[in-house]
């Protein structure tokens, strides 16, 4: 697939990259070459492998095949030193910053040989400064990176890159976390450093900003090469169809029927806990058979609204009451019984127990009760019951219910999550970040299932951080930054532009 | 190098690497035979004999086994729960103490004064993991720490109150508690036996521990609040009470090694009653997987080595504390080689 | 009161904190290298011990007191290998690791004296550091004794602390060890070593305990005997939450722990003494060590990634 448009214009080069995970085939026989001052776009769905391919490039893994050429050298495998050196730089979706150093330190670490006796801060502050300025990436280089918002720490992430001289810049998914506005700033980032002869390579599932920021597209699908085109020769649809091999329909969930109000918010305050900010004076009302979707920037205080939803915090200040009934003792416990079901954002350290069997984790929030317990007795017979029922109910793909659970995938972990959530016949569902990391017919079970609870009575508050998620799903939007909540947006009155304004704090102040 | 997660371990791994750790450890102890100047084989052989060679050899390894399987077990609970009690040697003396204290009040009446005080002591026992453990749950403090300072604080105590208060009037000077009259001991399993009831008591605490582990919501519990607090407090199990009832229980369990130590073996408390029963708990317990059966197996193995060493140790000349530098050694292989049968070392 | 003033004046009660700090200066600086890579490093205790053998046992077979204080450390940090191993690229539990590296070392050490000297019943005695005379300073009165009768390996010790907070505060070593325990990822992503940075924290702090370790039996007692460290590599281990991670303040919790510490063998001559059982005095220091962690368990700046393994390429 690969063409060559002038050798001297290519600044990277994969050849032939394969990689497998123990029987996944995460990268098969990929190549792909880069040229100076361009942007191009890796689109897959999640599990692609894209992200598994630019870790290889950047040495985090080494790749059972292929090799990886810059500025026409080869890079020697595993090293993420040589890579650095040879001019690639990476900003990681999960941003790979120190929270308790400063900004500057952060840039710093590593590019001055271990055994100086200076860090040479003066020096490095008036680089970053320049830097900041060039390409308008503005953050106070001796900010604590634990104090900083997303959109900053990227920032900082850019600049680590930017200080080493990087000529090649690899970003993971780096929208994924920012309003429309901020991704737009990021964008005019990029079209800054491709002026200056940079070359990008920018990961990313978001077709329409695929079109906005590149100017080729790769498409991976199954760990293969799925095409290859320029931006301006194709279409959404197109990159749609070669991303997931046919045409796919998301979710388009019927009117909603709006019931009671079976869980309220009122006032509510809970404090802030180190740099996440706590929920400061909320109304919320969450109605029978109504998705309520809350967007925002991570880190605006939807932990600690998830948090309160779950029981594990109770309102500082303010009212919460479920079908009219105030809430006193709250507890994970008391929730459960109150019949909130509750879809964590974390499900491999918080909504299951990797090295418990599938069984013990399906019994995790009944564990205590008949059937499966009596008087402190474990009855394990109902119990692999119960999970054997779960596994059917909700296709999960397993060895079977002793399977440790840290064998399953992520789409099959969550649908035990999702399971264990809906048998139980919740009245409020929680569902936090449901979709993030599946692949895309997990996404779409998932989805499909919570808007069949929707239908069938649940009140459901769907929190992402994924704009066109919410977008999606919801029957009612609602913004929350800084721990304040905008009004409800029925669906379809607000655009996505409209709604990064909220996501900034533009209005916020004023609702609340 | 980078360690990958090996899906379904094969049996030859599950058991292979385990046996090749104790190998390493044989050859360890071999090299060190030599270092002091004896045959390696001799001295392994001798360490045999020593341990079970004799009728009388196998009951002193019995003997020395069961505050072990005691401490064991007390280890092997709490680190389930990820609640790391490195006290149990001050939990030991507190369950010691106890049992001399109220054995020796005047006017016991006989059948109950056993019960009496293997109550007192597990309730000892249990208060002493207890501040730790609250310390722990509601104020975040390590209790790694605390559990091994109280060790020396517990020594000291025991030190004074046999140099004052239970001091015997009787011992000719000798800092020691009064001895505890014939109702208060515990009988042999056996007429001309010599092996006590601690024995089995120890053995059906062990067969006890296991069916909690593995049969009540509490074990459930414990093991969930071990691998994950997080995702069991999301559950809506209490972790700050799953930890203190593992705390009163392992407490408990290490107190009794001394209940039967005292009761059982010596009559009277003196300060060097444990030659560090509550850390070699800790090797016991590792050795044995946490594996509450394990455990009494593994107290076997251990209080074999020492026995062995200490009759081998007077044959071939050999220091005694080739048995601590065995155990270390073999506690060190072992975990490494049970990280080994759940993950391969691939490179890059 | 007048008691506890008349022994606040004296010179001897001053040199008496300085030499009780010193060994436990050495060893949380050891400590606190390890825990700021992101290693707990339980073996401290038993790297104490054996610091405390081979310094000893290489001075009595001949060799100067400075070398002897190599071997110390060369000891420790052969024991700091083996727990960085362990560790580092194999990520076992540092709670077992350490623990068994303390059973490790301190049976070592038991077995070494008994093969080395099989027939004594009362270890030999070496000749220790003297006092380092500093002209001036050592003359003046009441201070000279109070402050400047101390060994080389006492000031070595405070030189260490300053040279500990200088690296880690203003190399690019420091802050590659801060940022790996605070985040080994940021680590990795700047093409620095995770393993290799921990693994050198670890045996470096290790041949430090090995020295704090070392100062009993050759600068402070001049003899070996097997309970001599006592506790101390676990005090050394609240020192460092005590001291927030911080070497300066690690110093001075160290010190002022030295200070309680002296203070109370001195309390034991006094009338309180003759009411009070000693063994209430002798708990002194290891109450003290859990009020500390009690009052920092609010305020510790623990490093966030202390404890947690990091396997490059974790899926």
């Amino acid at each position: 697939m690969t063409q060559d448009h002038g050798a001297q214009d290519i600044v990277l080069r994969l050849t032939n990259i394969t990689k497998r995970f123990g029987a996944l085939l995460a990268n098969d026989g990929i190549s792909l070459a880069l040229r100076r001052g361009e942007v191009v776009a890796l689109l897959g769905e999640n599990g692609a492998g894209k992200t598994t391919l630019m870790n290889i490039l950047f040495g985090h893994y080494t790749a059972d095949e292929g090799e990886v050429e810059v500025f026409g050298q080869k890079l020697p495998p595993g090293l993420p030193g040589a890579a650095l050196r040879a001019g690639v730089g990476m900003v990681h979706q999960h941003f790979t910053l120190a929270d308790n150093l400063t900004v500057l330190d952060n840039i710093l670490l590593g590019t001055e040989p271990l055994w100086r006796l200076s860090l040479g801060r003066g020096a490095a502050r008036r680089r970053v400064a320049r830097l900041s300025q060039e390409f308008g990436l503005a953050v106070d280089p001796d900010a604590r990176v634990g104090a900083l918002s997303v959109g900053e720490r990227q920032r900082v992430e850019i600049l680590k890159a930017l200080y080493r001289e990087a000529r090649i810049l690899i970003l993971d998914e780096p929208t994924a976390v920012l309003t429309p506005q901020e991704s737009e700033a990021l964008f005019d980032t990029l079209r800054r450093m491709v002026a200056q002869g940079l070359s990008v390579i920018f990961i990313s599932h978001k077709l329409h900003e695929v079109m906005a920021a590149s100017q080729r597209v790769l498409v991976l699908r199954h760990g293969r090469l799925a095409g290859e085109v320029a931006t301006a020769d194709t279409s959404r649809e197109a990159l749609a169809e070669m991303m997931v091999g046919a045409e796919i329909t998301p979710p388009a969930p019927s009117p909603a029927r709006p019931g009671a109000v079976r869980l309220r918010l009122a006032g509510v305050v809970t404090p802030p806990q180190g740099t996440r900010p706590g929920l400061r004076g909320i109304d919320l009302d969450l109605r029978a058979g109504q998705i309520l979707g809350l967007a925002g920037v991570s880190g605006n205080g939807q932990g600690a609204l998830a948090d309160l939803l779950s029981g594990l915090e109770a309102p500082q200040a303010g009212r919460m009451e479920l079908d009219g009934v105030p809430v006193r003792q709250w507890s994970p416990r008391a929730a459960l019984a109150a019949g909130i079901g509750r879809i964590p954002e974390d499900r491999h350290r918080t909504g299951t127990i990797a090295d418990f069997s599938l069984t013990e984790n399906a019994v995790l929030e009944t564990y205590a009760r008949p059937p499966v317990a009596r008087r402190g007795l474990m009855d394990w017979r109902a119990a692999r019951r119960a999970a054997q029922d779960l596994i059917e109910a909700y296709d999960i793909r397993c060895p079977g219910p002793e399977a440790r659970i840290r064998l399953l995938s992520g789409g099959n972990m969550q649908k035990l999550i999702l399971g264990r959530v809906l048998e139980a016949g919740p009245v409020v569902i929680l569902a936090n970040q449901p979709v993030r990391g599946l692949d895309i017919g997990a996404v779409t079970y998932v989805q499909d299932r919570l808007i069949a609870a929707r239908d069938a009575g649940a009140a459901v508050l769907l929190i992402s951080e994924d704009l066109d998620e919410v977008l999606t799903l919801s029957d009612v939007v609602r913004v929350i930054c800084d721990g304040r909540l905008s009004p409800e947006f029925p669906r379809g009155s607000k655009t996505p532009a409209e709604l990064g304004q909220w996501m900034a704090g533009a209005g916020v102040d004023h609702a609340a | 190098m980078r360690l990958e997660p090996i899906a379904a371990p094969s049996l030859a791994r599950r058991l292979g690497l385990p046996a090749l750790a104790l190998a390493a450890t044989v050859l360890v102890a071999s090299a060190l035979a030599m270092l002091a100047g004896a045959d390696p084989l001799a001295t392994l052989g001798l360490i045999l004999q020593g341990a079970v060679g004799s009728k009388f050899a196998a009951l002193e390894t019995l003997n020395r086994a069961t505050p072990l399987i005691f401490t064991g077990l007390a280890v092997a609970v709490a680190f389930r729960a990820k609640l790391w009690n490195i006290g149990a040697e001050a939990q030991l003396y507190a369950g010691a103490l106890l049992t001399v204290v109220v054995g020796t009040q005047a006017g016991l009446p006989g059948p109950l004064a056993l019960p009496l005080m293997a109550g007192a002591a597990v309730l000892a026992g249990a208060l002493v993991l207890l501040g730790p453990v609250l310390l722990k749950t509601r104020m975040g403090v390590d209790e790694v720490v605390t559990t091994l300072l109280l060790n020396f604080i517990m020594a000291l105590l025991i030190s004074y109150l046999l140099e004052g208060p239970l001091k015997d009037p009787m011992g000719m000077g000798w800092p020691k508690s009064p001895a505890l009259p014939r109702d208060a001991r515990l009988p042999r399993l056996a007429e001309g036996l010599r092996l006590h009831w601690g024995f089995a008591l120890a053995l059906i605490c062990a067969a006890g521990i296991w069916l909690m582990q593995t049969r009540t919501t509490l074990g459930y519990e414990i093991r969930a609040v071990g691998l994950s607090p997080q995702a069991a407090r999301f559950a809506g199990i209490p972790v700050g009470r799953v930890l203190v009832k593992t705390a009163l229980i392992s407490g408990g369990l290490a107190a009794l090694a001394g209940f039967s130590e005292v009761a059982g073996l010596k009559g009277n408390l003196t300060a060097d009653l444990s030659p560090g029963f509550g850390y070699t708990g800790i090797i016991v317990a590792m050795l044995a997987l946490l594996h509450p059966l394990g455990v009494v197996v593994s107290a076997l193995f251990v209080a074999g080595i020492f026995v062995g060493a200490d009759s081998m140790s007077r044959a071939a000349g050999v220091p005694t504390y080739i048995a601590d530098m065995l155990l270390a050694t073999a506690l060190l292989f072992m975990v490494l080689a049970l990280l080994l049968t759940r993950m391969r070392v691939v490179r890059g | 009161m007048t008691e506890l003033f008349d022994i606040l004046m004296q010179a001897s009660f001053w040199a008496a904190v300085l030499r009780i700090a010193s060994p436990l200066i050495f060893a949380t600086m050891g400590e606190l290298i390890c825990e700021r890579a992101g290693v707990l490093n339980l073996g401290i205790e038993g790297i104490m011990v054996i610091g405390a053998f081979t310094g000893w046992i290489a001075v009595y077979a001949g060799l100067g007191l400075w070398p002897g204080v190599g071997v110390a450390l060369l000891a420790g940090m052969a024991f700091g290998a083996l727990h960085a191993t362990l560790t580092v690229p194999f990520g076992l539990s540092q709670h077992v690791v350490g623990l068994g590296i303390t059973l490790l070392a301190t049976a070592t050490a038991s077995f070494a004296y008994r093969l080395a000297l099989p027939e004594v019943t009362s270890p030999p005695r070496i000749e220790p550091f003297a006092p380092l005379h500093i002209p001036g300073l050592s003359d003046l009165p009441w201070l000279g004794e109070a402050l400047f009768s101390q060994t080389a390996l006492t000031w070595a010790g405070f030189g260490l602390a300053g040279m500990v907070a200088f690296v880690l505060y203003r190399t690019p070593l420091g802050l590659a060890l801060r940022a790996a325990g605070e985040n080994p990822q940021a680590v990795a992503a700047q093409g620095l070593s995770v393993t290799g940075l921990r693994m050198g924290a670890v045996i470096a702090g290790s041949g430090l305990m090995a020295v704090g370790g070392a100062f009993l039996t050759m600068s402070a007692f001049s003899s070996f005997f097997f309970e001599m460290v006592n506790g101390r590599g676990w005090i050394c281990i609240a020192l460092v939450v005590f001291g927030a991670w911080r070497p300066g303040k690690a110093l001075l919790g160290a010190l002022l722990f030295a200070g309680f510490d002296a203070l109370q063998i001195r309390m034991q001559q006094t009338p309180l003494g003759q009411v009070v059982p000693y063994q209430v005095f002798l708990m002194v220091p290891y109450l003290l060590s859990i009020l500390a962690l009690i009052l920092m368990s609010r305020r510790a700046e623990i490093p966030a990634a202390l404890m947690t393994p990091f396997n490059r390429g974790e899926r």
